[in-house]
């Protein structure tokens, strides 16, 4: 999942939490990089038509943005899932942090082929758990 | 969550090698079917046939060599047996009807598994963490398999071209 997938996801997560603009610093704490980073990317957002900036408010996807966000939230569940029951990984939430920026999403869509993904994926994805409520193991909440 | 695309770790490097031996295993996998479930209600085309004889091997090939890689990681091994069980449980769901549909699947096959390497490739060479496995047998092993899968990847394109 490149750069700007990510963020994406993060910035999705983090407007489905607080129901509203993702705030830069809640962001950049999501990401852990620093809020100039993370002004950087959303600038490249906004020139790309994926996201809207309102000032002193935060981030917010536009309509292809969200799009984009729940294809990478798909990437992500696919490896989660993948960790979880093919490689029987129990920390899978811990290692798909790790893993999620080298797996490419054609990698994940292969990867696609020998797990049962829900079909309502990504609407299965819980941002507060940062996991798949589908999942055949018990999740907790991370800690802080 | 974390944005760098860096291998900074045994523990990763296995994990990410294992990948690769289940994105084998799925190729060898979809190879064998392919060829037999093809074979059961018609006339192989002899070229497609070595195509998938061919790529079943180096899978298998591949996959030996990560083995390797990964046991002087010391890094925990992967059950086979069901990885193979689940490949073949979901190959009947998207199995593809003719021989276009298998070139086509073997093609996204090569095409992934030599995006998968030239990745792993990058984020290595990108990393100066230290591993247990000598850095540069590690980075030419992959580069040779990446290689291997470049080259299917023209093989595949050339028969598709041919029978256009």
């Amino acid at each position: 999942m490149n750069t700007a997938d990510q963020y994406l996801k993060a910035i999705y997560l983090i407007q489905e939490m607080e129901d509203g603009p993702a705030a830069t610093g809640a962001l950049a704490d999501m990401l852990d990089v620093s809020p100039a980073s993370a002004n950087e990317m959303i600038g490249k957002l906004e020139s790309r038509d994926l996201a809207e900036h309102e000032k002193y408010k935060g981030v917010r996807l536009t309509d292809e943005g969200i799009a984009r966000a729940r294809d990478a939230i798909q990437t992500y569940c696919i490896i989660e899932r993948f960790l979880a029951n093919v490689l029987d990984v129990e920390d899978f939430r811990g290692e798909a942090r790790e893993l999620e920026a080298v797996i490419d999403d054609t990698v994940a869509d292969r990867l696609d082929t020998i797990i049962n993904r829900n079909p309502n994926c990504p609407d299965c994805f819980d941002a507060e758990t940062d996991a798949c409520r589908e999942l055949e193991v018990e999740c907790e909440r991370p800690a802080d | 969550m974390s944005v760098s695309h860096r291998v900074g770790s045994d523990h990763q490097l296995a994990r990410l090698l294992q990948i690769g031996i289940v994105l084998e295993e799925v190729v060898e996998a979809r190879a064998h079917h392919h060829y037999q479930s093809l074979g059961a209600d018609r006339e192989l085309d002899p070229e497609i046939e070595a195509l998938l004889a061919d790529a079943a091997e180096e899978s298998a090939a591949h996959r030996e060599r990560l083995e390797d890689v990964i046991a002087d990681l010391d890094a925990e091994s992967i059950p086979f047996e069901d990885i193979e069980t689940l490949v073949e449980a979901q190959y009947a769901q998207t199995k593809p009807d003719d021989f276009d549909g298998v070139l086509y699947d073997q093609l996204c096959n090569e095409e992934t598994a030599y995006k998968f390497y030239d990745d792993l490739v990058s984020a290595i060479e990108a990393s100066d963490a230290r591993f247990s496995v000598d850095r540069d047998r590690l980075l030419d092993t992959l580069r040779s398999i990446r290689a291997d899968e470049a080259d299917g990847v023209e093989d595949v394109t050339k028969i598709m071209e041919t029978r256009d």
